[in-house]
C-alpha cells in the first residue's frame, strides 16, 4: 500500500568515495522489485537506505509522497528481512516475532493476535516456543519474514534473503516468497539478490544495477528480450550473451552485419544509411544459436569443450586472441560435436546489435 | 655476585631446566625405556604414546600437589589442633571460639557487603565503559586509561587510595582529595575518612572497583563486539531505542560472559586481603575474613582459629569457583 519514489539518490562515503549517483526510480504500489548487479554494485546500500540503516548522502527519497531522508527506520513503514536472518537469539520464535509490536506498545490480545496470524501464514505454529537456534535454516528465515508480516508494513526489504540457505531449500523458500507475495497483492515489496534466477522469478520489475548508477529497469523478459545496453545483455541470462564484433554493411528494416571472422549476421533491429561501416557488436544469445542447413551462417567454430547436460548440450568453441569463447546451447544430446566444426545460425528475430555498448534497438 | 646476574641467572636454570626436563625425558622414553626398534616396536610406540602425556603433565601436577593439595591438607589438620597445647586435637574447639568472636562476624558480614556491591559494580562500570568507548574516536585511549589500574598491585592501589582519603588539620591545605573536595563544597571541617565506619568500608571498595572495572570492561568489550550487527539493526527497524537496544537485546546476548565476570570478580573480592590491611588493617569496623586470618595467623600466631578462617574462605570461594568454571566452559562452547 506504498509507493517510493526516489529522485537523484546518491551514497557517498567519507565525502569521497562515492558508490551510488543519481538514482531515479519509481516504485509502484504492490509491485516486486528485484534490485539485481554484481558484487559491489551498491544494490545492498541502496535497500538499506531506503531501510533508514544508511544515511542517504544525495537526493531524496519519498514513500507515500512523504520526504522521508532524515524519518528513522521504525516511522517509514517499512519492515526489512536479513540474510542472515538476524533472529534476537535469546528470545523464543514468539518473541521475536512480538518484539516491535511490544516496543510500539500495542495491547496484549493485538500481538497475540498478529503472531499468530503471521505463524499460521508461514506454518510457524508449533515453533512459537522454540529459541531461534532450535530451527533450521529455512525455519529461521520464516521467522524473520514473520517479524516483518506482524508489523503490517507498508513496503516489505529483502536483503539477499536466501543467500544462507541450501539449494533445495532455496527453491521451496523462494516458491513460499512468491505465493506470499501473491496473498498480499497490495504490499510493495524491494528484493536484492544477485542470483538472476530470483529475480526473474519473483520479480515484477528488475532494476539492474551497475557502475553507481541503474543499467536498466523493466520486467524480466523485457531485460531478456530487449536489452538496452551489453552490460544487462550479458548480465541477463545464462551462459551470458554472446557478443561478436562486425561491421553494418546492410541497413534497413533489417540489417546486415558482416562479422570480423567470416560469417554474416542478420537482425531486425532497424538501422539507417548513415549507419553503414558502423562497428558493432552482434549480440546472440547461446539457447538463440542454432545449426546451420544452408549456406550462410552466423558462426563457425571448432567446439573445444562440450557440457552434456541431457536436457541441452553447451558448446564452448575454441576462443579468439583476448575474448570470450562463443558460446553455444543447444536442445537436447549431440555428444557427437566434441572437437568438431560446427556453423551455426540465428533468427534475426533474436540477434541484438550494440555499438559502444548500447543497443541501437533504443536510439 | 650482583643480584641482576642471581635473577639472571635464576631465570636461565629456571627455563633450561624446564626445557631440559620435557627434552631428556622424552629421549629417555622414546629410546631408551621403550624403543620404537625391535620384535616389540609398534607395541613400544602405543605404550610410549600412553606414558607421555603424564611425563609431561608431572611437572605441574607436582607443583600443584605440593603448593596446593597438600597446604589445603594440612590446614584442615591444623584448624583442628591447638598451638597452645603442644598442637593436641581439639575438634571443632577453634571454630566454636572463632564463632564466638564478633570480629568474626564483623569480617562475615563485611565480606558479604563486598561480595554484594564490588562485583556488581564494577561490572555494571565496565559493561557501561565498554559500550561508551566503542563508539568513540578516543575510545581506545580512554580503554588504556580505565584498564590502567588493572597494572598496579593492590597494596599500590590501597596506597594511592590513602593519599586520596588522606586528612590535614583544617587551617592546613588539604593534600586529600576527597577532604579538598569536601572542603570546597562547604564542609565545616575535614573528615577522617577511614574511621567513619560503614562509609569507610565503601571507601575501600572504591578502590577494588576501581582495579577490577577495567578487567570486565576489557572482557565485555570483546563480547559486544562479538553481537551480529544485523540483530541491532533489525531491533533499530522494529522500532527500538538505544536503551531498549541495550539491554533488551545486547545485554542478554552476552549475558553468559556477564556472569562470568561477575563470578571472577566475586572470587578476587572473597580472596580480599591487601587493601584492607594496607588501608585500615581491619580497624574501625573493616575487617573482612583474609584479614581476619591473616590477624589471627601471624599477629596472634594462633594457628588453629586463622586455619579455621581459612577453611571458611575456601568453603565460601568453592561454590562459586565451580560455577565460574562451569559458565566460562559453556562461553567457550
Amino acid at each position: 500500500m506504498a509507493e517510493l519514489k526516489l529522485t537523484k539518490v546518491g551514497k557517498t562515503y567519507g565525502g569521497s568515495v562515492e558508490v551510488l549517483k543519481d538514482i531515479d526510480l519509481d516504485i509502484k504500489t504492490g509491485e516486486l522489485i528485484v534490485f539485481v548487479g554484481p558484487s559491489g554494485c551498491g544494490k545492498s546500500t541502496l535497500l538499506r537506505m531506503i531501510a533508514g540503516l544508511e544515511k542517504i548522502t544525495g537526493g531524496t527519497l519519498e514513500i507515500d509522497g512523504m520526504v522521508v531522508n532524515d524519518v528513522p527506520p521504525a516511522q517509514r513503514g517499512i519492515a526489512m528481512v536479513f540474510q542472515t536472518y538476524a533472529l534476537y537469539p535469546h528470545m523464543t520464535v514468539y518473541d521475536n516475532m512480538s518484539f516491535a509490536l511490544k516496543i510500539a506498545k500495542k495491547s496484549r490480545e493485538e500481538i497475540d493476535e498478529a503472531v499468530r496470524k503471521a505463524a499460521k501464514i508461514l506454518q510457524l505454529e508449533e515453533y512459537l516456543d522454540r529459541l531461534p537456534k532450535a530451527l533450521s535454516g529455512g525455519q529461521r528465515q520464516r521467522v524473520a519474514i514473520g517479524r516483518s508480516i506482524v508489523r503490517d508494513p507498508k513496503v516489505y526489504l529483502f536483503d539477499e534473503p536466501l543467500s544462507n540457505l541450501d539449494a533445495a531449500l532455496r527453491v521451496a523458500t523462494r516458491i513460499e516468497i512468491a505465493q506470499l507475495k501473491e496473498s498480499m497483492p497490495d504490499s510493495t515489496m524491494i528484493y536484492v539478490t544477485h542470483d538472476q534466477v530470483e529475480a526473474m522469478t519473483l520479480a515484477s520489475r528488475i532494476v539492474v544495477l551497475a557502475d553507481k548508477g541503474i543499467a536498466q529497469v523493466g520486467s524480466p523478459l523485457d531485460l531478456y528480450e530487449r536489452p538496452e545496453n551489453e552490460f544487462v545483455a550479458q548480465f541477463i541470462g545464462s551462459p551470458a550473451m554472446n557478443l561478436i564484433p562486425g561491421e553494418i554493411v546492410g541497413t534497413g528494416a533489417q540489417t546486415t552485419i558482416k562479422l570480423d571472422r567470416e560469417g554474416v549476421a542478420m537482425s531486425n533491429v532497424a538501422t539507417t544509411e548513415a549507419d553503414v561501416g558502423l562497428k558493432v557488436n552482434a549480440g546472440v544469445r547461446p539457447e538463440d544459436l542454432v545449426e546451420a542447413t544452408g549456406e550462410s551462417y552466423l558462426y563457425d567454430g571448432k567446439v573445444a569443450l562440450l557440457e552434456a547436460l541431457g536436457e541441452v548440450t553447451v558448446l564452448y568453441f575454441e576462443p579468439e586472441h583476448g575474448r570470450d569463447p562463443v558460446i553455444g546451447k543447444l536442445p537436447g544430446i549431440h555428444d557427437d560435436l566434441r572437437g568438431r566444426e560446427v556453423r551455426l545460425t540465428a533468427d534475426p528475430a533474436k540477434v541484438h546489435v550494440f555499438h559502444q555498448g548500447q543497443s541501437l534497438l533504443y536510439r | 655476585m650482583h643480584p641482576a646476574l642471581q635473577g639472571l641467572l635464576t631465570i636461565v636454570i629456571g627455563v633450561g631446566g624446564c626445557v631440559g626436563y620435557f627434552y631428556f625425558s622424552n629421549v629417555l622414553l622414546d629410546r631408551v625405556i621403550f624403543p620404537a626398534r625391535g620384535r616389540d616396536m609398534g607395541r613400544n610406540i602405543n605404550r610410549a604414546n600412553m606414558v607421555r602425556p603424564w611425563l609431561f603433565l608431572f611437572p605441574a601436577i607436582f607443583a600443584l600437589g605440593l603448593y596446593l593439595a597438600y597446604p589445603v591438607a594440612e590446614t584442615l589438620r591444623l584448624s583442628l589442633t591447638d598451638r597452645a597445647a603442644g598442637g593436641a586435637f581439639v575438634g571443632l574447639a577453634n571454630y566454636q571460639q572463632m564463632m564466638a568472636e564478633p570480629k568474626f562476624w564483623e569480617a562475615l558480614r563485611n565480606n558479604f557487603m563486598w561480595l554484594l556491591i564490588v562485583p556488581a559494580a564494577a561490572t555494571g562500570f565496565g559493561l557501561l565503559a565498554a559500550q561508551l568507548t566503542d563508539r568513540i574516536r578516543w575510545g581506545n585511549l580512554a580503554k588504556s586509561l580505565i584498564f590502567m589500574p588493572m597494572a598496579i598491585s593492590f597494596v599500590g592501589a590501597g596506597v594511592i587510595w590513602k593519599l586520596v582519603y588522606e586528612q590535614r588539620p583544617v587551617d592546613v591545605e588539604q593534600i586529600g582529595v576527597l577532604n579538598a573536595i569536601y572542603l570546597a563544597l562547604g564542609g565545616a571541617e575535614p573528615q577522617t575518612w577511614m574511621t567513619i565506619p560503614l562509609w569507610n568500608s565503601i571507601f575501600l571498595m572504591v578502590v577494588l572497583v576501581w582495579i577490577q572495572t577495567g578487567f570486565a570492561m576489557v572482557i565485555l568489550s570483546a563480547a559486544l563486539r562479538g553481537i551480529p550487527e544485523e540483530t541491532v539493526e533489525a531491533a533499530i527497524i522494529d522500532g527500538a531505542g538505544p536503551f531498549q537496544i541495550f539491554f533488551k537485546i545486547k545485554v542478554p546476548q552476552i549475558m553468559g560472559t556477564i556472569m562470568v565476570v561477575w563470578t571472577t570478580i566475586t572470587l578476587v573480592v572473597l580472596k580480599v586481603f591487601d587493601i584492607v590491611f594496607a588501608m585500615t588493617n581491619g580497624q574501625w569496623e573493616t575487617q573482612v575474613l583474609a584479614n581476619y586470618m591473616f590477624d589471627k595467623l601471624f599477629s596472634a600466631n594462633d594457628w588453629g582459629v586463622g586455619s579455621a578462617s581459612a577453611m571458611i574462605i575456601m568453603l565460601l570461594v568453592t561454590p562459586i569457583l565451580a560455577w565460574n568454571v562451569y559458565n566460562a566452559r559453556k562461553e567457550m562452547r
